[in-house]
């Protein structure tokens, strides 16, 4: 290949290369072929990604290679012009489908699996390919100069006639989406649901393939066959960070996809023999690349502070339950508590409790400590008078609360689960703040508690032993 | 039971028309190895049934065969006495959790609407209507709160739960479970329960694929016992008994079981 030899940057006169594009009609042409097909391959790649057929994308556009080799040879024997790009992407069209066909028999006559049968045809077709390619640069007379620029892309080589095309099959593939979106939807999301309402998922199968193969076959030119796939895979991969809606993914998809399209297309126009694909994709990986990190949904940013608070609301459960059960043993509390009926009155006098006792039950550093605090106390939990710390009526009824679900997670653990009494205060601490509502009704059940009623810690034996179940003394026992 | 005989105009096909499930000579084979060996049963209208035997069994291939999602060796199948292909719309299926990848991006409401799809038809959208419909079908199984949770941030008993829904909002006759029971809280598998029950009462009917061999009794007025063969079917108080349990469980080699081997050795040999 001669494409890496001269490849050069055109400096020669850098103001008027960068808007070129502007005023070139041809570039024009080129970058909005390169858009319309971004924005084709990102809608469709989401329905192949959720399909989990992303894969068999670049399996059918290797396979298209030895179809374009071939279809040259032929041109050029019967005497039309080889590089005329309908005989060109007839040949490639063949091919791909020669290739899914392939795929399907090797999974169909052997035991071989999926990704085996991806493999073997991915390769073998790209490999004769390549070798057919070499032939067809020694036929005399055939000028086969152009035909690598298939495997690479080169939107210099692109005629008024593939942007036509790209226009055509892209709205079509856009259009089709659109169309049959309920049924692609439930497709890829079930499919045997889908077959058990009638839906012709096989004929859903193959106008999705058709319309991965058009995608392919009219990109050859600007993406190249190599990289085709990223156009098929990337734009869906990215939007998936955004959202978690199909239909806000497919436009998200549709507008990663035509954006690096667009974007690579004008660099690849500014800078004389820089090939498109490959700046196309570069584009395309950048976009990725911040989809991943500041998706809205799933991006590592907002995963990350969405970690960060939840490890700051379990810091602060820790803290409500500390300060409750302190106040708990040193006043009595629970005693009050148990002559009212076992319901919490609001009426009890706010319990405050000192930092040095916190950090005597927590093994927290006293830094640690004043942190956790002002986290609460922002949220008006508690309130900090000197060195003491106090619930507030709203930190007391979440202490409450989340006291009583550790207990009952204890109590299960105990009773339940033959987990040694020592072992428990750490599962319990772990696994309490991820408690859902209908779990603690069927600990409350399990645990014949009354919904509300807080039971007392088995930890505190010795300060309410009076309040303890037999069936926990017994269990401990044991 | 009144709806089914308000639809059939012609009272010479109403018997075999009341009937909501008939197998005939059912059996089924992946790649030549035989799941399903010629079973027949009917189900009785308005009948809570349980599918009952051991794993591998055939459970879920007796439902998939019925409603043709997995080829047939040989068999007939009548559903409300004429092909499922003719009384698709009768039938809801609710397939097993696991069989979905529930990192979809989609939200609870939207797997719902998924019920209705069909009757929405192509090219139309869904529209305020069907996602109303889907809202009412949410809070039958009482997650209506959830409507707009991402899937994969239900629980697994709501998950069941939504798949349930999406089954109710076709409003069939006829239901078809895979394991709704499997590895769910406690508080949804009473839910569920409940609902099967209030399906009872309307008269239409639930076969539901089932594996805690204690609940059975108490779950299920009618039992089909599968092994590959059917072992039996009827009232649970007359087929649920200890003997039929063992010809289910009991001995994983029985002779049927060897042959099926046997032939499926000499298949991979050629």
């Amino acid at each position: 290949m001669s494409l890496m030899a001269n490849w050069s940057w055109n400096v020669q006169n850098p103001e008027a290369d960068w808007l070129a594009w502007l005023y070139d009609y041809n570039s024009r042409l080129v970058i909005i072929g390169a858009i319309l097909l971004g924005g084709a391959a990102g809608t469709i790649g989401c329905f192949t990604l959720l399909r989990k057929r992303a894969l068999l994308g670049d399996a059918i556009s290797h396979a298209t290679l030895p179809g374009i080799a071939i279809a040259f040879i032929l041109a050029n024997h019967f005497g039309f012009s080889g590089k005329s790009p309908v005989w060109l992407l007839l040949g490639a069209t063949l091919a791909g489908l020669l290739g899914i066909a392939a795929i399907l028999a090797i999974r169909k006559l052997t035991r071989l699996k999926e990704d085996a049968a991806l493999g073997i045809v991915l390769s073998v077709f790209f490999g004769l390919g390549v070798a057919l390619l070499g032939i067809v640069q020694q036929i005399e007379g055939g000028n086969a100069a152009g035909l690598e620029s298939y495997i690479y892309g080169k939107t210099a080589a692109m005629s008024r006639f593939d942007v036509q095309l790209i226009g055509v099959v892209g709205l079509l593939g856009i259009a089709g989406c659109i169309l049959f979106f309920k049924e692609a939807k439930l497709l890829c999301f079930d499919e045997a649901f889908a077959a058990s309402r009638g839906l012709p998922t096989t004929w859903l199968d193959v106008g999705l393939m058709a319309l991965v193969v058009s995608v392919t076959i009219v990109g050859l030119q600007a993406v190249g066959l190599i990289l085709i796939i990223a156009l098929l895979v990337i734009p869906a991969a990215a939007a998936r960070f955004w959202t978690d809606q199909l239909a806000s993914m497919s436009c998200i998809a549709a507008f990663i996809g035509a954006a690096s399209g667009g974007i690579g297309a004008i660099i690849s126009a500014t800078f004389a023999q820089m090939p498109s694909g490959p700046t196309i994709v570069l584009v395309c990986t950048l976009l990725f690349l911040l989809s991943m990190t500041w998706g809205a949904k799933r991006g590592i940013a907002i995963r990350a502070i969405r970690r960060q608070r939840f490890n700051r609301s379990i810091s602060r459960q820790h803290l409500l339950r500390a300060v409750y059960e302190l106040g708990e043993t040193t006043t009595g509390l629970s005693a009050a508590n148990a002559e009212l009926g076992g319901g919490f009155s609001q009426d009890l006098p706010r319990q405050s409790v000192s930092f040095d006792e916190v950090l005597r039950k927590r093994s927290w550093t006293k830094h640690q400590l004043s942190r956790v605090a002002r986290w609460a106390q922002r949220q008006e939990l508690i309130e900090l008078i000197g060195d003491e710390i106090r619930l507030t009526k709203r930190g007391m009824l979440k202490a409450k609360e989340i006291t009583r679900q550790h207990r009952l997670w204890e109590l299960y653990l105990i009773t339940h689960a033959e987990v040694a009494t020592t072992r428990v205060d750490r599962d319990a601490d772990a696994i309490e703040h991820v408690l859902e509502p209908e779990v603690i009704a069927e600990l409350e059940q399990l645990l014949q508690g009354t919904p509300g009623e807080l039971p007392d810690s088995p930890h505190l034996l010795e300060v309410v032993s009076a309040d303890v179940t037999d069936t926990t003394v017994n269990e401990r026992g044991s | 039971m009144k709806q089914t005989f308000g639809q059939n105009s012609s009272n010479a096909t109403s018997v075999s028309s009341l009937i909501p499930l008939a197998v005939q000579d059912l059996t089924v084979a992946y790649h030549r190895k035989p799941v399903i060996w010629d079973c027949q049963f009917e189900i009785p209208p308005g009948a809570l049934v349980g599918i009952i035997g051991p794993n591998g069994a055939g459970k879920s291939t007796l439902l998939k065969a019925i409603m043709d999602l997995v080829p047939k060796a040989s068999g007939v199948i009548q559903v409300f006495g004429n092909s499922f292909r003719r009384n698709r719309h009768r039938v809801g299926y609710v397939p097993q959790r696991e069989s979905v990848d529930w990192d979809f991006p989609v939200d609870a409401l939207g797997v719902v609407t998924m019920g209705l799809y069909h009757k929405i038809g192509w090219f139309r959208p869904v529209r305020k209507k069907h996602r109303d419909l889907a809202m009412q079908a949410l809070d039958r199984v009482g997650i209506a709160d959830l409507a707009h949770r991402q899937i994969d941030q239900l629980s697994g008993g709501q998950q069941q739960r939504t798949f349930l829904a999406r089954a109710l909002v076709q409003d069939a006759d006829l239901y078809l479970m895979d394991e709704p029971l499997a590895s769910v809280d406690a508080a949804t598998e009473r839910a569920i329960m409940d609902l099967l029950n209030q399906l009872k009462l309307q008269g239409k009917t639930s076969v539901v694929v089932h594996h805690d061999l204690q609940t059975v009794p108490s779950y299920f007025d009618y039992v089909v016992l599968i092994n590959m063969r059917i072992v039996a079917h009827g009232p649970v108080d007359e087929v649920y008994t200890p003997e039929n349990l063992r010809k289910t469980y009991g001995g994983r080699l029985t002779l049927l079981d060897e042959v099926a081997e046997a032939m499926r050795r000499r298949e991979r040999s050629l």
